[in-house]
């Protein structure tokens, strides 16, 4: 039987990757959303400029399920060297649209899918003489033609073309043309629509449709980050070009042309995040963008920002690793290395943005964080988050928010003659008080560096100023419990013992996922952290249940580590759901895991949580 | 060791600069490398450059990286914030600090073995991003914390104190900051106090990078028959370019340049250096004629020393990123965030 849906299906694009896909497909997806009904669509592309596949996926959920779904109801199939794969991936009862100019043999389709064969290329060569021209007109063609078949109103879609085409007004006809050739075959030709059909809903609100790397941008010019020193690499780069992007517009003078921020691309990682931390130890509010790879290449001077109190911002965008890994594709798996980056007794600080919301939230935040601890600070995004467009709630701002410069000593009060010590603890919460270069012409310099000293930043290699020091830095640790997000709490409708800590990027999965379980019987509390280091609510949160689940996208529940290590938990008590093959979690996946395995869970006498 | 504080006394009748300060307040705590070390030798010279100029110390960043010469920043200008960064990598971190604050005087103290080894790289992207600096490099060609090993700047041929012959063609830094478009290049001597003092204050007074290449014997590890950067060596082989002598002024001075005589080349600031010919073919103004020149004088196995390129219409790293003239730590919540107003018209072209 053919799928039947109103608002919830998934669509994947099957394209070549450099075909000029990526416009229409987008194209496609934002005409759903302006018809009021949420969409989570997500790339996945190679490690390539061109040639190799690439998909396109589009969750259409009226419901709201953000997450990625798992499995494809409508295959959209315009890349021979992936057929087979693609047409095995479509969920019995599914839809398959291809190319038909060219026979295919019987033997590559299947009996369980509606197969729709549309002669695309016949229709372009018949339609243009430029082969580019060619090309790109077959997708928007293709568009026109699901618009057809999924009833998406074709009025929509033209309006985005013009939105799209604002200024370039001579491509506006021809793209429209391109739009009915497809939706005028499709109407002519096939049952529209089919099984699967958009209805004009009112479920999108005021949400804003972006990708998570531009949200952090945005996020670090509120934040008021002035210095960018980065080294391109995905999944980052977008983050940083953002951030130029909304300084061009935002932080130039409009008479001067002056720029009120610096941007360098730097030779390497290793350049990039020393510029940052010399650019905020003389005061100015700086951030680099990376991954994995490029936070491996850090760690030294990661190691002398936490141990000399500087401060720093890192937005790494995670990918599927270890080394060159998987870089295109998406993973949770630099927990471990941020959370304790550079060798010696370290600790950082991490921030687990879940959407695009929180991207520019927690960007923004970072900045009043690390010069408040004094200490490097992660923003821990991943390529799911960071290259994909995402509904999420609009970007907001108190115009009364003031920047949080930490602790920093002025010329008058140096002045007035108060005690200065670049390491003493004055007010018992670890953090001590810093001055800029250049305050004052008698006091408050110091000198900055990262072997041992004293309170007063004096050289010395005795063991009890060291401990001493050392000590101070966990107190400041500390302290930062109560300053990172809290984590947030999704109870479950009725009593349970078994809980799910997870973060980041399998939010929307873990809430669907919650509701499905909740539908079979297994209720569950799901507790996201949002910060590490991680706060009692976290450790009172494992204590109130028999098991918790710790669902992340990695191979060594490295998340699971970090609760074990810090908070001191049985490690039976935790239980790893781990999904880490460079796709984005599903709520399908998670569910599957934990009802498989709460199943299974006897229910033994209550284990008492270690201090 | 621990850090040792430098006793206050001193002489009532010690001269005074314009600022009103003696030269010991540009002093920092006691040396503790060993004594004879050609780096307090430079360490003096910046000292005493920095008093004559009337810099306030406090005005000064000294940034440096891991090594003997990167230790000298605590040995002079107590009053300046000092950074002593990771090995290698202070060009970075100066530059950093540089975009943070350009109001500020940057001055990189590095070493051979931190400039031409592992921050080979940090040192060729500082010089051509043209990062407002003084950029010292005390080479000494031997890494001394470790003991002995040759560094990148090490002459083929010369030997260790062990007698071991480094096979290895050195890195000529002088060189590779001409190629690189460094705007003000000099190599010294830190035993030539005469020669070292005007450079380093022409350097201060340089918008741009100033690349300075002191050569420093080691007493420990590099003072020995068979090195090339030995006190004897250097002292025997030194073929300096020009007779310096700096001028603070505010009017570019023009003058006939010939054999003999003085050239007067006008700083970007107003400034003045001296030069004093003495070679009749020898410009400071040709960067192809000053690579020809060290290459001919490296052959005939001398050091050429002095100022070697000057570049009297240079900018530096903000001036090419056209940053506000305000220093960016400096700026507050109405230069930075756009506001919600904005952010609201962001969110509208989100839907």
């Amino acid at each position: 039987m053919p799928i039947e849906s109103v608002n919830d299906f998934v669509v994947r694009f099957a394209n070549v990757n450099g075909s000029g896909s990526a416009s229409a497909n987008q194209l496609f997806a934002r005409a759903i959303m302006r018809m009021g009904v949420p969409i989570a669509p997500r790339n996945i592309f190679p490690s390539n400029i061109q040639g190799l596949p690439t998909w396109y996926e589009v969750r259409v959920t009226e419901a709201d399920h953000l997450g990625a779904r798992g499995g494809t109801d409508l295959m959209v199939a315009m890349n021979p060297q992936t057929w087979d794969k693609d047409v095995a991936a479509i969920e019995p009862g599914g839809y398959l649209f291809y190319d038909s100019s060219r026979p295919i043999p019987a033997s590559k389709l299947r009996t369980d899918v509606s197969v729709i064969g549309m002669p695309l290329t016949d229709i372009v060569n018949r339609e243009y003489s430029d082969p580019r021209q060619r090309q790109l007109f077959k997708n928007i063609i293709y568009v026109g033609a699901l618009a057809a078949l999924l009833d998406i109103e074709i009025g929509v879609v033209e309006t985005l073309i013009g939105e799209q085409f604002k200024g370039k007004d001579k491509l506006i006809a021809p793209n429209h043309r391109a739009l009915h050739i497809g939706f005028d075959y499709a109407k002519a030709n096939f049952a529209c629509p089919i099984g699967l059909r958009v209805r004009r809903a009112d479920k999108v609100g005021d949400r804003i449709f972006v990708e998570g790397n531009a949200a952090a941008g945005l996020g670090a010019v509120y934040g008021g980050a002035t210095v960018c020193a980065w080294y391109p690499i995905t999944p980052s780069t977008s983050l940083a070009e953002a951030f130029e992007r909304y300084c061009v517009r935002l932080r130039t003078d409009p008479d001067t042309g002056k720029r009120r921020y610096a941007i360098v691309q730097a030779e390497d990682e290793l350049a990039s995040i020393g510029m940052v931390v010399g650019a905020a130890w003389n005061g100015a509010r700086a951030f680099t963008a990376t991954s994995g790879p490029g936070i491996s290449l850090m760690q030294e001077f990661l190691g002398l920002a936490y141990f000399a109190e500087i401060p720093a911002v890192l937005f790494d965008v995670q990918r599927g690793g270890p080394s060159t890994g998987m870089p295109t594709r998406t993973q949770q798996s630099d927990i471990l290395i941020c959370a304790y980056a550079a060798h010696g007794d370290t600790k950082h600080v991490l921030l687990f943005p879940r959407d695009p919301h929180e991207a520019f939230t927690f960007g923004a935040q970072a900045f009043d964080l690390a010069d408040r601890l004094q200490t490097p600070i992660f923003v821990m995004l991943d390529l799911d988050i960071g290259m994909n467009q995402h509904l999420c709630a609009p970007f907001a701002w108190d115009d009364a928010r003031l920047l949080d410069r930490g602790k920093v000593m002025t010329h008058d009060e140096l002045e007035a003659g108060r005690d200065f010590g670049r390491y003493l603890d004055v007010d018992g919460d670890g953090i001590p008080y810093r001055t800029y270069p250049g305050t004052h012409p008698s006091r408050g310099s110091f000198f900055t560096r990262g072997s041992t000293r004293d309170r007063y930043a004096r050289y010395t290699e005795e063991g009890a100023p060291y401990v001493d020091n050392m000590e101070r830095l966990l107190r400041k640790f500390e302290t930062a419990k109560a300053l990172v997000p809290p984590p947030l709490l999704d109870k479950a409708a009725q009593p349970t013992r078994i809980g799910v800590i997870h973060y980041g990027s399998t939010g929307p999965a873990m809430d669907e996922a919650v509701r499905l379980l909740g539908a079979d019987g297994v209720h569950v509390d799901a507790l996201r952290v949002r910060g590490f280091p991680f706060s009692h609510a976290v450790t009172d949160f494992i204590a109130d249940h028999e098991q918790v689940f710790v669902v992340e996208q990695n191979r060594d529940g490295q998340l699971r580590t970090l609760l074990l290590a810090e908070c001191g938990i049985d490690p039976a008590q935790l239980v790893a759901v781990l999904h880490y093959d460079g796709t984005p979690i599903t709520a399908r996946f998670i569910r599957r895991e934990i009802a498989a395995k709460a199943s299974v869970i006897r229910t033994p006498a209550r284990r008492e949580v270690l201090s | 060791m621990t850090y040792l504080a430098k006793p206050k006394f001193h002489h009532p009748a010690i001269e005074l600069n314009d600022l009103g300060f003696t030269h010991r307040d540009y002093e920092g705590a006691i040396s503790t490398l060993c004594a004879g070390c050609g780096h307090d030798s430079i360490s003096s010279a910046i000292m005493r450059a920095c008093f004559e100029l009337s810099l306030p110390p406090h005005r000064i960043a000294k940034l440096s990286g891991i090594g003997c010469s990167s230790k000298t920043p605590t040995y002079f200008l107590g009053q300046s914030h000092g950074f002593n960064s990771v090995h290698g990598r202070m060009p970075s971190v100066l530059t950093g600090a540089n975009l943070a604050n350009r109001d500020l005087i940057y001055l990189g103290v590095s070493g051979d073995g931190d400039s031409a080894s592992i921050g080979f790289g940090q040192f060729a992207h500082a010089i051509r991003r043209a990062v407002n600096m003084v950029y010292i490099v005390e080479n000494n060609g031997v890494y001394g914390l470790t003991k002995g090993q040759f560094s990148a700047t090490s002459d083929r041929g010369s030997k260790s104190k062990k007698g071991v012959m480094n096979a290895d063609s050195p890195i000529d830094l002088v060189t590779i900051a001409l190629q690189l478009g460094a705007t003000f290049v000099a190599r010294s001597f830190s035993g030539d106090k005469d020669q070292l003092v005007p450079l380093i204050k022409a350097a201060l007074e340089h918008k741009g990078a100033a690349f300075i290449d002191c050569i420093s014997p080691c007493v420990a590890f590099n003072n020995h028959e068979g090195s090339t950067k030995s006190f004897d060596y250097v002292r025997a082989h030194n073929a300096a370019l020009n007779s310096l002598d700096f001028i603070t002024g505010r009017a570019p001075i023009t003058a006939d340049y010939a054999e003999g005589t003085t050239q007067d080349i006008a700083l970007h600031d107003g400034s003045t250096i001296r030069l004093r010919k003495l070679s009749l073919d020898y410009d400071v103004s040709d960067r192809g004629a000053a690579l020809n020149h060290l290459y001919q004088v490296h052959a005939s196995g001398e050091i050429a020393t002095g100022l070697i390129y000057l570049e009297d219409d240079s900018s530096d790293l903000h001036e090419r990123l056209n940053t506000d003239e305000r220093p960016l730590n400096a700026l507050a919540e109405a230069d930075l965030i756009p506001g919600a107003a904005a952010l609201a018209r962001i969110n509208a072209g989100l839907r």
